[in-house]
């Protein structure tokens, strides 16, 4: 029995694929160092992330996978629940184990469990991208936040880069601390973890002086847009479930006139 | 002035929302220029109504004062309404502002007509125009194109929208004479082919030459309002598929009818219940994705959909000599064809069966819901049911079988919602 430990990274869980491959020595189970309990009924195996490693278990995997499945894999990861790993292990070992391609195979648990998982963090996805609302700052910056259920800022990046190449803007996740900021050329990922938290929320008096203006009109248009005689709530949460509402400024108490 | 604003905003978006069209999909404007705005692909939306409707786009009216009188429509002359009107620019100025802080994917910009319809469609014009050479916008442009409007004016009008269209409103001329009797098919149907002709001809220039000027890229849509007059359920989707194939429409929008008029030339003052409305946008999705023809569907001796069934299963009870099918054999255009499996569920069902003669625990585990299906279906020959029913027990057992099945329906039939667009 081996029990695999990594630092969180994918690379370092792609290490851990090809230390298992070395060894032959396949995981009863793969935690994150800083969760390991100590483990007693068998061998532990510390595994360092190494950039060389992964590298070629992800070479090994583009030849047996399309670009589709590939980031089915990696959205998994970004999943961020419990036994992701070891989803991601039994997907890869079944990849390279079997000589015809495993796409479609649902009848294989994991294959399953990816694309579920995948599908998962699609959906977080392509909310972040809707519902993600920009505040102007009196220096131009379009500031956003947001908390979403899986790790998707590294997955919309590219939406708003194509989207806003003429603004200057910032997202940053409050959850996982961190944040991506365009400066008209191009994104940085930002680490504000060890960033005072008044860098986090954007002190009052910032804001442009028709901001707040913007944020009313929309409310406006909120109101009247909608058709009262077929109110339909259930829909309608069904569509922007509550806990998202906290990004939405039409959801928020009306300004005063 | 952010009072004034403030009013004619709400007056012209609340005149706008009847028009029940939201797509924003189907654009190929990509943002080349390191401009503002991106919209290939997919249209998002950015909120909901509170009545379940998908916002996407910045829908108002430039002005909804109006010179023609239309039964059905609350814009119209003789309502007595407040009125209101946008310049050019302040339209600008919102679509850009929404569009900067994630509101929007773009604008729908329609009007009511005022002085004329050239008058009209040249400022309707000029809006896009201003988004797309002064802006550098590469968001997403529906216009309305205002009846009687020059076939210039439409040309230029293609050049800066992604999205045209010309409302039909009602399912036939002759109620069309009665409602709106300044308009007339010929007269709505000439802009149609117009933008018809101008697409196919975009599309031929742009096969000899790259750099041919792209026309309306998401092509051209329309609007029927659905109990107004008196049309059934069969004339509507003959008029329709006819539409799809005869003026190459990318989608036709169905508008339930919601009483805003008291005008005495309306015979029909209750509203068009939702479900009506849900019924055909998913004989509709039949048609444009199911590979159904409208007269599968209905005929004249079916003239109205079911509303407790969906067209779907209606279908199948109507055809119990093609049932049951043999998923690990039956093609993919039967698999999609029984009720209760979708467009997902069916290229899973095809794809997995390369890999292993599919049983029903496979089925359930690809997340296939058998509920309705199992009737329908065998595999390996095998069926779920105990016993064989006829297609009446089977409706029946659907529909009052448990107790839950019946909202369980009404749950699905909304979600089609959710993929209208
Ligand atoms: S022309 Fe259009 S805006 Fe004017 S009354 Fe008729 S439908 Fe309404």
């Amino acid at each position: 029995m081996y029990l695999y430990t990594y630092d969180g990274t994918f690379e370092g869980l792609l290490t851990v694929v090809f230390e298992a491959y070395e060894r032959k020595a396949w995981p009863t189970s793969i935690v994150k160092e800083e969760l390991a309990q100590p483990f007693m009924f068998g061998e532990t195996i510390t595994v360092v992330a190494d950039e060389d490693k992964a590298n070629r278990v992800w070479k090994g995997l583009q030849k047996k996978l399309s670009v589709g499945a590939l980031q089915a894999l990696y959205h998994t990861y970004l999943w961020e629940q419990a036994n992701l790993e070891q989803i991601i292990f039994d997907y890869i070992k079944l990849a390279f184990d079997t000589s015809e391609s495993i796409e479609g195979n649902y009848a294989a648990l994991c294959v399953l469990q990816v694309q579920q998982a995948a599908k998962q963090v699609h959906r977080e996805k392509h909310r972040m991208e809707a519902f993600v609302r920009f505040e102007k700052t009196a220096d131009e910056l379009f500031y956003a936040t947001i908390s979403p259920d899986f790790n998707v800022l590294p997955l919309i990046i590219r939406h708003f880069e194509k989207r806003y190449a003429d603004q200057r803007w910032a997202i940053y996740d409050t959850k996982r601390g961190f944040g991506a900021y365009y400066d008209l050329t191009s994104v940085l990922l930002v680490n504000f973890e060890h960033a005072p938290s008044r860098y986090r929320v954007l002190p009052q008096g910032v804001l442009a002086t028709d901001e707040d203006k913007y944020k009313q009109l929309w409310q406006v248009y909120f109101d009247n847009v909608n058709i009262p005689e077929r109110k339909n709530p259930k829909l309608h949460l069904r569509h922007i479930p509550k806990r998202y509402w906290k990004y939405l400024s039409e959801k928020q108490p009306r300004m005063l006139l | 002035m952010d009072d004034r604003i403030i009013e004619k905003l709400s007056i012209l978006a609340d005149a706008a929302k009847y028009d029940v069209s939201c797509s924003s999909s189907g654009g190929k404007r990509k943002n080349e220029n390191k401009g503002l705005g991106n919209a290939e692909g997919m249209g998002i939306c950015h909120s909901y109504t509170e009545d379940g409707r998908c916002v996407s786009l910045l829908k108002i009216l430039l002005t909804n004062h109006c010179i023609y009188d239309c039964a059905y429509c609350i814009t119209r002359r003789s309502n007595d309404v407040k009125r209101a009107g946008f310049t050019v620019q302040e339209v600008v100025d919102l679509t850009i502002n929404f569009y900067r802080r994630n509101y929007i994917e773009g604008l729908f910009l329609s009007s009511g007509i005022f002085k004329n319809s050239d008058y009209t469609m040249e400022r309707l014009v000029r809006v896009a125009k201003k988004l797309r050479l002064e802006h550098k916008f590469n968001g997403y442009i529906h216009l309305k194109t205002i009846p009687g409007a020059s076939e210039e004016l439409i040309k230029e009008a293609g050049l800066y929208a992604d999205r045209l269209s010309v409302n039909i409103e009602l399912p036939s001329d002759n109620s069309l004479q009665q409602l709106a009797p300044e308009k007339s098919y010929a007269q709505i149907l000439q802009p149609m082919k117009d933008i018809k002709n101008q697409l196919v001809q975009a599309t031929e220039e742009k096969k000899l030459f790259k750099s041919a000027p792209v026309f309306a890229p998401a092509g051209q849509s329309t609007q029927l309002i659905v109990g107004a007059s008196a049309e059934n359920d069969n004339q509507i989707l003959q008029l329709s598929s006819s539409l799809y194939k005869d003026y190459n429409l990318k989608r036709v929008y169905y508008s339930g009818y919601v009483p805003v008029s008291t005008d005495s030339r309306l015979s029909i003052l209750t509203e068009t219940p939702v479900i009506r409305e849900n019924r055909i946008y998913q004989a509709d999705w039949l048609m444009r994705f199911y590979g159904f023809d409208a007269k599968e569907l209905l005929d004249e001796q079916h003239p109205n959909l079911d509303l407790d069934i969906d067209p779907k299963l209606s279908w199948a009870l109507r055809n119990p000599h093609s049932f049951p099918i043999e998923l690990n054999t039956a093609d993919y255009e039967m698999i999609l064809r029984v009720p209760g499996i979708g467009v997902k569920s069916a290229k899973k069902i095809v794809s997995a069966r390369r890999f292993a003669q599919l049983n029903f625990d496979h089925l359930k585990q690809m997340g296939v819901v058998l509920k309705r299906a199992k009737y329908f279906i065998t595999c390996q020959t095998r069926s779920l049911n105990r016993r064989d029913y006829d297609m009446q027990e089977i409706r029946n057992r659907i529909l009052f079988g448990d107790g839950s099945v019946r909202s369980a329906l009404l749950t699905q039939q909304l979600d089609l919602f959710k993929q209208v667009s």
